[in-house]
């Protein structure tokens, strides 16, 4: 398995939701932390992308592309802020 | 009933390439003209996609080594045996092949000039390539914000753009090789060479950290251990492609 970070999936997310989500600043369900999404951990090279807290390891993101279609499972991301560094 | 049609921001566009040059033995620079190239920002990436003929798609991230200003748009794409997508990159593309790829993508791990500096740019191996552009843009544009690399390679081989890196505050360090008549460091980015070589953290420089993982977290974890603040770090991990 490929670990990354939400780097990786940022042109999945663009193309699903139109803007660019690394500066992006999501609150874990689980744990509460705060990070961009950039810093997401990212597991490629399974049926779909996971992208999970790298504070507490928790599920944020799940995306599957099927015959061209992305699905996106937000679940694990409480809250989700459009606050970029710059 | 009429559909509203649902407009995609991010398409893929075949791309077609102008030059493929060699960086090193495993490496090489890809020079590309997108005719619908939007343009990009200095520390972007795009998505590449190879289809086979039996229909079976992979899809990798390469960032763009080349400044928003440059005539073509260059990818540098390191080869990894075991990996789906570079060995054709590196080994079978030729002049006039078309590529499809989309982006540009991502707005987190970019230079911009108004963002101020001074900027510390860290690059293990390939990890170097989105930082190049960020070089390559802030010399074009005659930028004052004080910019410094500090660059880690396996070997004297495996530098990436030896030809332009004396054009930069450059340090340059060897992890696995010490050669002959090396001005240069060797052994791994770690606290000490950072303490030397990077910004003090009172500047509060603007950090930006590309390369493997494990290369990722140590110099992240060593820069916060020196006084630097986390907030203004920005890292861009990658891993086998």
């Amino acid at each position: 398995m490929i670990e990354l970070d939400g780097n990786a999936i940022a042109g999945d997310l663009l193309e699903v939701f139109g803007v660019d989500l690394t500066e992006a600043t999501t609150v874990c369900a689980a744990c509460g932390t705060s990070s961009f999404m950039a810093e997401a951990v990212v597991y490629m090279g399974g049926p779909g992308r996971v992208a999970r807290c790298r504070s507490c390891g928790d599920v944020h993101i799940v995306l599957v592309t099927i015959r061209g279609i992305t699905c996106v499972d937000m679940r694990g991301i409480a809250r989700l802020q459009m606050t970029g560094m710059a | 009933m009429e559909r509203t049609a649902v407009r995609r921001r991010l398409n893929w566009q075949l791309a077609r390439v102008v030059e493929v040059v060699a960086e090193t033995s495993r490496t090489k620079s890809i020079a590309l003209d997108a005719t619908d190239w939007p343009g990009h920002l200095a520390g972007q990436h795009v998505d590449v996609r190879l289809t086979a003929e039996d229909g079976y798609q992979a899809q990798r991230s390469y960032s763009i080594a080349s400044a928003p200003g440059d005539e073509h748009l260059v990818l540098t794409v390191e080869r990894l045996d075991e990996g789906e997508v570079s060995p054709y990159l590196t080994e079978e593309l030729r002049p006039g092949d078309e590529l499809e790829l989309r982006g540009p993508i991502g707005g987190y791990f970019v230079w911009r000039e108004s963002l101020g500096g001074p900027i510390l740019l860290v690059g293990g191996g390939s990890g170097v390539v989105p930082l190049r552009a960020m070089l390559r843009h802030h010399r074009a544009i005659a930028s004052e914000v004080p910019a410094r690399l500090v660059y880690s390679a396996r070997t004297r081989d495996d530098l990436l753009y030896r030809g332009e890196l004396g054009d930069y505050e450059t340090t340059i360090t060897l992890t696995r090789e010490r050669p002959e008549h090396w001005d240069g460091r060797t052994g791994r980015v770690d606290h000490d060479l950072l303490a030397e070589t990077a910004w003090p953290p009172g500047e509060r420089p603007l950090v930006y950290v590309c390369g493997p993982t494990g290369f990722v977290e140590a110099v992240a974890e060593a820069l916060v251990a020196l006084g630097h603040d986390a907030n203004r770090i920005r890292t861009e991990r990658f891993g086998p492609t």
